[in-house]
């Protein structure tokens, strides 16, 4: 066990990130200057700290697949962002927080890491406002907030139904100005397809150019991956169709342990799935359930129109089961609820996989220009998606794929187990526990991106200001290019009938049917089973277009898809071990009478981590065993 | 429904490009114009063993703004206010014939059929389209305050989601539009103030440089916006540059 060593510091919660700061060990500014650093990924956490780094001194090389990194799938972030200000005066604090995280995540979440998420929560916001974030204001100039699931305070920062895109612009614009500078280099259109790694250490990657097809190398003394989740694991999802699980793969692969990868938060006001032709889904901000009501037909298959069902027939199922919460309980009891719904038949539209998400009495209480200022961006995205005016009929939503909690396991430095290699936002699994509180991403990628890491990467990099450049032309970089090349040629060479976007589908649908929402033991075993005939079909039947050294999508998609089925298998294996529900993590067979997740904190009050063994070998599993000195874990109530 | 397909093939960016027409059935109304595209490619190679049609896209709502396709004549098609990912084929009916291109503009140079490199709007921020704040110097938040009407309209402009329709509608392929709304952005904060001169004068003069044509008012660009950015801000630039100087 003692591989994985957290890291965490001594002394009572609140002083431990201050004492963590004051004992680092610092890299003075003029060794800074010869270190180098790549940054892999740079939405709200990969920008962030390139920029930060780069203010800080040393080289940055980042590394995106899209054409810029002002697209990444932040942008696409809707509600808001937490922070502990308290400028309502509703008793809101670090603790609080701090509490309501661990409690949303359902007590599987380091207590040391989310307290320091909470603890800087503040000085993101005080950035991102400096840097020209239009969040929403009072008329007095000051600054707006609202609430959010699973919380009974307000202290979400938004900017209407834009906040990831607004504040990505801000770490995207703070990373252009250190471009301009010379202090960052970017890299768009590349696809990391390796980490590379000497005696033991991150010292590279290996990069696809996605212009012309050349393989590169690229070296650095260390390496940050801000690759996002890998939520498009089930096809369908909230994500950015090209968002994937590449670059964590690859450094799994090269040792670093995966944590909790089974912890995949499914989202549960997403428009519903319209057609078969469908590509992705579209996220409808959780912040809309602040004025919005969600209900079903209280008659099974009632087909009537919504305005036709009248009050007394209508079931507001979850102001009925959790009635100090009511439509603002956490996500996944939010989508279990609606799953459970639908699944008894009282689901609304023409597939029945829907409830209504209403705003008739939000409209008659505030007035329509109120509701309009709120939500009127999101109000517009739905009618342009779904053809349906939600200011005069209830939107249809039903739950999605939508983010990870789990990732690459990190210590308290949010290093990887592999030395240099970092992981920060959604890639790494330390903060959200078993499941994410809404508008805690952004803040945990900014914080992540602003403030901690800037600090923790000198704890390595100090003992690297001897070590000269890191140069490329070595066995280590050569083999790895060399296996790239080959997955590469491998994939191009099979020649079979099926697209690539075949198997992506046919493997989201195992996922979603056996490992979504619900989950219980045959059916991941079958899962299983069906994943791995599935990868063997892809490797003899996918048919990739196009040419290696050329422009190519195709080739692109496959890639990823490739390693989607080790991840996929990864999540299966997760919940298989994980004998209990917490979270969105729920087993059938463990739960309490009233259908609610049912912990064994005796046997499974651990971060499962698990470690590569070899292609088609069963991953060893290693526990982090959580520790609870300030909470209590409870049974999570939202009654 | 069944279509025909006009669309710009070119194999890289010193290729001569040009037209190809494709016939493409069993369309449905549904369908996102994206996903008739995917199905498009499906078929070119699975049943015809073409190669596939290249264009970007991401997010697919709307947000990221890596797509965006000149379709019949106008960027991001017939329908109003919606990105190229938005629009749906309920816009076309039977026996229809798309024409469809990349965004033409000396600034957005093709690499490959229908995807082109805008990293000029990157160079463009780059010039000076942020508020020089370290990590870590910041006043605290409310010790700011920001009219409420302002901070709005810089909300209004912020939203610019840089996909380039504005260069691809205007007959000059002019970059005003999105600059301006940058420029607006930060012009409307107090804590954009400090720069803004400087910002001004390096954003034009990037601009010009990128090879970037002039504003003429024709309104195109405000016209075909999927995020409805206004005209009001190309006014405010120009206001902010005479101040600069």
């Amino acid at each position: 066990m003692a591989k994985l060593d957290s890291k965490i510091p001594e002394g009572p919660l609140s002083e431990k990130w201050t004492k963590h700061q004051a004992s680092i060990k610092l890299v003075n500014p003029a060794n800074k200057k010869k270190l180098d650093i790549i940054v892999v990924g740079a939405g709200a956490a990969g920008s962030s700290a390139a920029a930060s780094l780069a203010e800080l001194g040393y080289n940055v090389k980042v590394f995106v697949f899209q054409d810029s990194s002002r697209r990444a799938h932040s942008i696409a972030s809707q509600g808001g962002i937490n922070a502990t200000k308290n400028y309502k005066n509703d008793s809101d604090s670090d603790f609080r927080l701090f509490y309501d995280m661990i409690k949303g995540g359902d007590f599987r979440a380091r207590e040391a890491n989310v307290y320091r998420a909470a603890e800087i929560s503040n000085n993101i916001i005080d950035q991102y406002v400096a840097q020209g974030v239009p969040f929403a204001r009072e008329y007095s100039g000051y600054l707006s907030n609202r609430s959010f699931g699973g919380v009974q305070v307000s202290r979400t920062f938004y900017a209407q139904g834009q906040t990831g895109q607004q504040c990505t612009l801000a770490a995207y614009q703070a990373l252009a100005r250190q471009i301009k500078a010379g202090k960052a280099k970017m890299y768009a259109r590349r696809d990391m397809l390796d980490l590379v790694t000497i005696d033991g250490k991150a010292r590279g990657i290996i990069t696809r150019n996605l212009v012309n097809g050349e393989i590169e190398r690229h070296g650095a003394h260390a390496v940050v991956l801000a690759t996002g989740g890998f939520g498009t694991v089930y096809y369908l999802s909230t994500l950015a169709i090209n968002s994937n699980g590449s670059a964590a793969l690859a450094a799994y692969k090269k040792g670093a342990l995966m944590a909790n990868p089974s912890m995949a938060q499914i989202h549960p006001t997403c428009v519903p799935v319209l057609n078969d032709y469908q590509s992705k889904l579209t996220l409808m901000s959780e912040s809309l359930r602040n004025d919005g009501r969600v209900w079903v037909p209280k008659e099974k298959g009632d087909k009537r129109p919504a305005s036709e069902i009248k009050e007394e027939e209508r079931d507001y199922y979850l102001e009925r089961k959790y009635p100090a919460f009511g439509n603002l309980v956490p996500r996944d009891v939010a989508s279990r609820a609606a799953k459970e719904r639908c699944d008894e038949g009282y689901g609304v539209g023409e597939t029945g996989l829907a409830v209504y998400l209403d705003f008739r009495d939000a409209i008659n209480n505030q007035g329509k220009e109120t509701i309009k200022a709120k939500y009127g961006n999101l109000f517009d995205l739905y009618k342009k998606v779904t053809s349906i005016d939600p200011y005069e009929e209830p939107m249809r939503i039903y739950p999605a794929s939508h983010y990870t909690m789990g990732g690459l396991w990190v210590d308290y430095n949010l290093m990887t187990t592999i030395p240099g290699l970092y992981a920060i936002g959604e890639a790494n699994f330390s903060d959200h526990g078993a499941n994410r509180l809404g508008a805690s991403s952004l803040m945990q990628c900014s914080g992540d991106g602003y403030f901690i890491l800037p600090v923790t990467i000198g704890d390595f990099l100090a003992d690297e200001i001897r070590t000269p450049k890191i140069e490329t032309d070595t066995p280590e970089f050569e083999k790895a290019e060399k296996e790239a090349k080959d997955k590469i040629n491998r994939l191009m060479s099979v020649n079979g009938k099926q697209s690539p976007t075949s198997f992506h589908k046919r493997l989201g649908l195992i996922l979603w049917t056996y490992s979504g929402m619900k989950r219980n033991e045959e059916g991941l075993k079958k899962a299983l089973a069906e994943i791995k005939e599935l990868k063997e079909e892809f490797w003899k039947d996918v048919k990739v277009a196009g040419k290696a050294d050329d422009m190519n999508h195709e080739l692109e998609k496959a890639a990823r898809i490739a390693d989607f089925f080790d991840l996929a298998t990864l999540i299966v294996t997760d919940a298989l071990d994980r004998k209990e529900s917490c979270g969105a993590h729920f087993r059938e067979e463990y739960q309490t009478e009233e259908g609610e997740p049912q912990r064994d904190d005796k046997n499974f009050s651990y971060v499962s981590a698990w470690e590569y063994k070899g292609e088609d070998e069963e991953p060893e599993l290693y526990k982090e065993k959580l520790k609870f000195e300030f909470v209590t874990p409870i049974q999570r109530s939202y009654k | 429904m069944n279509i025909t397909l006009k669309i710009w093939r070119q194999k890289n960016k010193d290729d001569k490009g040009g037209f190809v027409k494709y016939q493409l059935d069993n369309v449905s109304t549904e369908m996102t114009f994206l996903e008739m595209l995917d199905y498009l490619n499906e078929k070119l190679v699975h049943e015809d063993n073409d190669e596939p049609v290249a264009f970007d896209s991401d997010c697919r709502e709307g947000i990221c703004g890596a797509c965006g396709l000149y379709i019949n004549g106008r960027p991001n098609g017939p329908q109003e206010g919606v990105t190229t990912c938005q629009l749906t084929m309920s816009a076309f009916k039977d026996g229809d014939t798309i024409t469809v291109e990349p965004w033409r503009s000396k600034s957005f140079p093709v690499m490959k059929d229908l995807v082109v490199d805008r990293t000029a709007f990157d160079k463009l921020i780059e010039a000076g389209g942020y508020i020089s704040v370290n990590t870590g110097a910041a006043p605290e938040a409310n010790s700011i305050p920001v009219k409420k009407q302002n901070a709005d309209r810089a909300f209004d402009a912020g939203i610019c989601i840089g996909c380039g329709t504005c260069v691809a509608s205007c007959k000059n392929a002019s970059a005003m539009l999105f600059v301006s709304a940058k420029i607006s952005q930060l012009a409307l904060l107090p804590q954009g103030k400090v720069e803004a001169k400087e910002r001004a004068r390096n954003l034009v003069k990037t601009m010009d440089e990128l090879g970037f044509g002039n504003c003429s008012n024709t309104g195109a660009c405000e016209a075909e916006c999927p995020k409805d950015i206004k005209l009001t801000n190309i006014a405010r630039l120009n206001r902010e540059y005479y101040k600069a100087y």
